[in-house]
């Protein structure tokens, strides 16, 4: 793994927010290579909404740091155009609940062009987009999507859940050929109106290092169940093992970290060894990650498996009140009671 | 239009006091008694104000994500719609949708925090009207950042072959974001997109809430008599970051000055004073003004916040039998592993 060149984020006493990651990692390949440029709304003087850009434009200027009109199929279909033409755009979609007004230019262009045209053009394309809940935004701005974008075919999908992660997976992103949608997690980013949780402050090297994607990470190891989760949920997935473990119930969590690729490996793998499994995600229940993981669970390790079960938000519209967001966001006593609930 | 306007200002005033309780003096937009975020229109009242002087409830208005003073022009529930700002039961989304989804079917009102996405709704509404042969009329309500997205176009587009009676009005205030209109546009005018579809469309280049009113009685009078969509531009100004706690670092400090030197509202009075009001009318508009508000806000504090079962509920108007169709715990621990 990279961590083995790579001094990992415990060797490191450097500590970064999320945000201070990403943004490091783009102005060191914007150094390395011209053709790296960002675009998107609010990302040069604002420096992005939730920080993935700042500070960006006092050293590359507008011309690299592009503040663009709110026209998302303009913008979005264009950084298309430029990667086919061997650029390296990073694009930024504010928040990924406004896929809606542009998912043309991602899916049918961006996504397929690898594809349709027999591999001759490539597409070295990135998308930054916001996504999560917890601060009672509602419906059109507390989505995760993620297996929405992992769904639809040729577009790498990535969850960073630490900021050590995020500044490995995001150079990963810029120097890959392929589209690559990067989702950050509000919560996070380390931002002052948004507290984030222990956690996705880690250390991170200065120096650049790339995390493979296609690489789950065990953020713990344990004997008796498997939590497998991504983003914001590592977080409190990690926080419910605590808590097991002084009932002795040793839960391991795994962060996903790239849905596509998906390191199935090492999901079965740790289920062969705990016989148990439970997906969390922030995402809708039905038709994705959490129905995924567990399909390729039972195809891989069905002997092993003792128990299954999962932990999501309901299929519904995000609700704005907060006794309603509270009972739609899948918490920790939610993934305990999970655990606890295969476990005994 | 004067206690629409003073109405709204006082209205995000309180709103604005209440939101920043519990936030200070860290801001955590998490915290504090109004949830999520809050987009205040101060020094956007003459526009709402000004147009809906001549709606009735049965002609349709969609807003955007900075809907109040437009929702209080258009004579939305304002206790109910405070509630909802609040996330109570009572609101008028039962707290599911929040200061940016504000739904009053009793007079037609709408809104989407999508940009320009309440454009192609309008436009529904104009061509329902236009079926029935009613002389309803709608009007979708954008910002000037909005007029770059493909839904504004496409609507203008449609409404303009169709010959419906909408009226698309965009509120220039200079910024979206932290985008000024210069970097984003090469046209001034919004209103010259209009031209484009061989449409009408009008300026109003002061934030004056009587010349909006004589623009839009034309514009509205064009559609309510069969002559076809317009569009009807607005400079006003925004006296505040884009949101609650916006820090507003991009932005020169002379514009901020600007803006909170020209306000609609001392504009307003000082036609009103030259049209014989004494300073007592005003005084008196202003104060029956601020206890309707008042008492909004203290009615919706006091209701009481959904239960969480209610999360489940309104995903359809018709709910399959199965719904909420979320397998039990019991059900998805499977034993299938012994040997
Ligand atoms: C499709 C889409 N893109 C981006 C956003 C984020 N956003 C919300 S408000 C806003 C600026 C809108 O500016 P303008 O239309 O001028 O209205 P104003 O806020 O100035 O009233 C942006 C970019 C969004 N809500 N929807």
């Amino acid at each position: 793994m990279a961590q083995a060149e790579t001094p990992s984020a415990s060797e490191i006493d450097r500590e970064l927010t999320m945000s201070r990651a990403m943004v490091e990692a783009i102005a060191h390949e914007m150094r390395e290579d011209e053709e790296v440029f960002v675009m998107g709304e609010d990302v040069a003087d604002y420096g992005g909404i939730f920080d993935s850009t700042q500070g960006l434009l006092e050293e590359f200027g507008h011309d690299r740091i592009m503040d663009v009109p709110i026209s998302e199929t303009a913008f979005m279909g264009a950084g298309v155009g430029a990667a086919m033409q061997g650029m390296r755009p990073i694009c930024e979609l504010m928040f990924a609940d406004f896929f809606g007004v542009c998912m043309d230019q991602l899916y049918n262009n961006m996504a397929k062009t690898t594809y349709m045209s027999g591999g001759s053009v490539s597409v070295p394309m990135t998308v930054m987009t916001a996504v999560g809940g917890t601060y009672n935004d509602a419906a059109q701005h507390s989505q995760t999507l993620y297996g929405t974008f992992a769904h639809l075919p040729g577009m790498k999908v990535v969850v960073p859940s630490t900021a050590y992660d995020a500044k490995g997976l995001m150079h990963t992103a810029i120097r890959d050929d392929d589209p690559v949608v990067y989702m950050f997690h509000k919560r996070l980013m380390g931002l002052a109106w948004m507290p984030a949780p222990e956690g996705p402050k880690t250390g991170v090297p200065e120096e650049r290092y790339e995390i493979p994607f296609g690489e789950a990470d065990v953020k713990r190891e344990g004997e008796d169940a498997t939590v497998v989760t991504l983003g914001l949920h590592v977080h409190r997935a990690l926080e419910a093992a605590e808590g097991l473990a002084t009932d002795g119930i040793d839960a391991e969590v795994i962060d996903l970290r790239t849905l596509v690729p998906l390191d199935t490996e090492t999901v079965l793998e740790s289920v062969r060894k705990t016989g148990r499994l439970v997906v969390v995600d922030e995402d809708y229940h039905s038709y994705g990650v959490s129905g995924e993981l567990i399909a390729r669970a039972t195809e891989g390790a069905l002997e092993d498996l003792e128990a299954v079960d999962r932990v999501t938000a309901p299929d519904t519209p995000i609700p704005y009140s907060r006794p309603l967001e509270n009972e739609f966001q899948p918490n920790t006593d939610d993934i305990a009671a999970a655990v606890r609930s295969i476990t005994q | 239009m004067y206690k629409e306007m003073v109405t709204a200002r006082y209205y995000e005033e309180r709103l604005q006091e209440e939101y920043l309780e519990g936030k200070q003096p860290a801001f955590d937009i998490s915290a504090g008694p109004i949830p999520g975020e809050l987009h205040l229109a101060a020094g956007h009242e003459a526009s709402g104000a000004g147009v809906c002087a001549h709606l009735r409830d049965s002609d349709t208005v969609t807003a955007p994500h900075r809907p109040h003073h437009v929702a209080i022009s258009k004579g939305v529930d304002l206790e109910r719609m405070t509630a909802e700002i609040f996330g109570r039961e009572t609101g008028l989304s039962k707290g599911k949708g929040g200061h940016m989804h504000l739904y009053d079917p009793e007079v037609n009102f709408a809104c989407s925090g999508i940009i320009a996405q309440g454009c192609p709704p309008a436009v529904g509404a104009a061509l329902t009207a236009k079926k029935r042969n009613t002389d309803d009329v709608a009007v979708a309500f954008l910002g000037e950042g909005a007029i770059s997205q493909g839904a504004f176009l496409e609507s203008l587009n449609l409404a303009a072959v169709q010959e419906l009676p909408v009226v698309f009005v965009i509120e220039d205030n200079d910024w979206a974001i932290s985008m000024p209109k210069e970097r984003v546009t090469d046209v001034e005018d919004g209103s010259r997109r209009a031209w484009g579809f061989d449409m009408h469309g009008e300026r109003v280049d002061a934030d004056d809430a009587v010349t909006v009113y004589e623009a839009a009685d034309d514009a509205i009078g064009r559609a309510r008599d069969g002559n076809g969509p317009s569009v009807l531009e607005v400079q006003v100004h925004r006296r505040m970051g884009h949101f609650m706690g916006d820090p507003e670092s991009y932005r020169p400090e002379a514009d901020v000055e600007r803006a909170q030197r020209r306000d609609c509202i001392t504009r307003m009075e000082t036609r009103l004073r030259e049209h014989g009001f004494e300073e007592s009318d005003l005084e008196g508009i202003r104060e029956g003004a601020h206890e309707r508000v008042d008492e909004a806000i203290e009615w919706a504090k006091d209701q009481p916040e959904p239960e969480p079962e209610a999360t489940y509920e309104d995903v359809f108007t018709n709910s399959p039998d199965s719904w909420p169709d979320r397998p039990s715990r019991e059900v998805t621990a499977t034993d299938g592993g012994e040997e």
